[in-house]
């Protein structure tokens, strides 16, 4: 029979799980009941019992670390400890979310218990036993895998499951120790831009996608780079939007050319970028083909906005292509979104 | 007190990744129509990790930069006239399959055994560099098991940039999610760094460079040795082109309001 140990970890306010470790939760409750598989749930934090709270309802085995040390997001303590609880679950399967904190990790924890892992997993099903479906070739080429080795580590994509509900009463918690090495890294904070200036925001419903049109000559035969700024920004304040942007656009900071000044290499997506995952997504003086719009494949509702009909951004890859001029479109939708 | 590195680069070379990709499953498994024929780079966020090595070495006398990367020594050879003449290296190359539904551990595997047995490669001087992901199987898997094989335990992942203290610590900029960076600061090496874009523009091509590099790419390809890839009980149960072909209605001719508002509507839905 399999064991599946679903590791999870506490957000920063120290006392909840994350949103993706719940996802985790939820996929490994419904696969070790499609499996016939033992279940246990693995907490890493300083405080993981006190998060565990959160796991009412669920039939597992609830092993957790404690201590500062696991507060950290930080390679050598983590891989320690979720050894220490795959151990203690003797599992054969093990989920966890494709975070950075996990996702630094994983690989290295599956070498140390002589394991293998596969990552980026984006759903999981029970076929001639467990099989996952992932990406390659930056999501332009999909597989599904099956893996007769165990310890079998998946990790999973944030946004694929429904994330847990606790019901019931909460679990009893299992205390594991962990032998630690030498800590030799320290964690001294976070960077981020100030609250008003952050234009990546994971939960946002909407993408606005820019691409380097906005930069380019318009009809006057001028660059508007302020004026697009202006009419981003905008946007993304008035539709509580986050922002994507083309490889184009954020290279042109490293080539002296007219820049979006709040646009970085954090915004890109595609080929060498992110691939966000939103209800919505607006594309906007984006072109190229279809290496390029992997950027957006994972956005459900798309629309476009393209002077170029037979934009390969657009055509049979969007729901709606709009022939028009981004600046005045995007200026009318900012002002109506401004009345509402 | 000075600083010196042993700065080793895992890179793989990749589709251009502007081709058209075709899966194809052969007697060996999955892989790409014409694979050996597409036109080859090298992997972005890995290019990226030479880059910042180069630049690094540079900044620290007395450090150097290794590149180790596995593929078919034609495919790397290929790959090679154009990388050498960015920045300076010493070329490390293991002869084996291409593609990215070979298994991330068996190729941690082949690389951390070509790195062990590099001659003058002092390992407590060791930062061990590479993409965060490559642009094939997309794992960020590797560069982990690499470190571990290595016994390495300070490991950081999708780096934007690293500064060195008079010390030997350094902090480094992690991306997390959100578009946030994590700051940590390290003791000293040895520690892996897994790249992602780092923050230095594709060096011009230098022809002295060039040349300087490929005094030795010759030789390593000459005594690059071949590997084999263990699958490790991976099994592809199917591998296909997504279906993502949308029936898309087009506007033209609408006024900018009227589009706005339709626009707009849609956002509220």
């Amino acid at each position: 029979m399999e064991k599946l140990l679903v590791l999870t970890y506490v957000d920063e306010s120290g006392a909840a799980l994350t949103r993706a470790s719940l996802e985790s939760v939820a996929a490994g409750v419904e696969m070790a009941r499609a499996l016939g598989a033992s279940l246990a749930i693995g907490v890493v934090g300083a405080q993981g019992a006190a998060a565990a709270q959160q796991l009412g309802g669920v039939n597992a085995r609830v092993l957790a670390v404690a201590g500062e040390d696991f507060a950290q997001a930080r390679y050598a303590s983590d891989a320690a400890a979720c050894e220490a609880l795959v151990r203690a679950a003797e599992a054969t399967l093990v989920f966890a979310p494709a975070s950075s904190r996990f996702a630094r990790v994983m690989p290295g924890v599956a070498y140390r218990l002589g394991g293998f892992v596969d990552t980026h997993i984006t759903s999981v099903a029970k076929g001639e036993g467990l099989e996952a479906s992932r990406w390659f070739y930056r999501q332009r080429v999909e597989a599904v895998v099956r893996r007769e080795t165990r310890p079998w580590f998946l990790l999973l994509e944030a946004g694929t499951h429904e994330a847990w509900a606790a019901s019931g009463s909460a679990p009893e918690v299992e205390t594991i120790a962990v032998s630690l090495p030498a800590l030799r890294t320290n964690v001294s904070g976070i960077r981020a831009p100030k609250q008003d200036e952050q234009t990546i925001r994971p939960d946002a419903k909407i993408l606005l996608v820019a691409g380097a049109g906005w930069t380019k000559k318009q009809a006057d035969g001028q660059v508007h780079a302020a004026e697009a700024e202006t009419l981003i920004l905008g946007f993304l304040k008035a539709a509580d939007a986050s922002l994507g942007s083309s490889k184009s656009l954020v290279d042109q900071s490293g080539e002296n050319q007219a820049v979006l000044k709040f646009m970085t290499h954090m915004n890109q997506i595609g080929q060498t970028g992110a691939t966000p995952r939103h209800p919505k997504g607006l594309s906007t003086c984006c072109h190229g083909e279809e290496p390029h719009v992997v950027g957006w494949r994972f956005i459900n509702e798309r629309r476009a906005i393209s002077l170029d009909p037979n934009c390969g951004w657009a055509r049979g890859k969007a729901d709606v292509l709009y022939v028009a001029d981004a600046f005045k479109v995007m200026a009318k939708v900012n002002a109506l979104l401004a009345e509402k | 007190m000075a600083n010196s590195f042993h700065i080793v680069v895992c890179a793989s070379v990749v589709p251009d990744p502007l081709q058209t990709l075709e899966p194809v499953t052969g007697p060996n498994g999955p892989g790409l129509k014409n694979e050996m024929m597409l036109p080859a780079v090298l992997d972005p966020w890995a290019a990226s990790a030479l880059y910042e090595a180069a630049n690094l070495a540079a900044a620290n006398p007395g450090s150097k930069v290794w590149l180790v990367s596995l593929g078919p020594k034609a495919k790397v050879q290929q790959v090679m006239m154009t990388v050498a003449q960015k920045v300076p290296f010493e070329l490390v190359v293991v002869d084996g399959p291409l593609g990215g539904f070979t298994d991330a551990h068996s190729t941690a595997s082949a690389l951390a055994e070509a790195i062990v047995v590099i001659p003058g490669l002092d390992r407590q001087k060791l930062l061990l560099f590479g993409g965060w992901e490559s642009a094939s199987r997309g794992a960020g898997a590797t560069l982990q098991i690499v470190g571990e094989r290595l016994g390495i335990t300070d490991q950081f992942q999708g780096v934007d940039e690293i500064k060195v203290s008079e010390d030997g610590s350094f902090e480094v900029l992690e991306r997390v999610e959100g578009g946030k960076h994590q700051v940590s600061v390290c003791a000293g090496t040895p520690a892996v760094l897994g790249w992602a874009t780092g923050s230095l523009p594709e060096p011009r091509n230098s022809p002295q460079v060039g040349m300087a590099n490929m005094r030795g790419i010759m030789p390593a390809l000459q005594k690059a040795k071949n590997v084999k890839l263990e699958a490790n009980g991976l099994s592809y149960v199917s591998v296909s082109l997504p279906k993502q072909q949308r029936e898309t209605r087009v506007v033209k001719d609408a006024a900018e309001d009227e589009i706005a508002r339709e626009i707009v509507q849609w956002i509220a839905e």
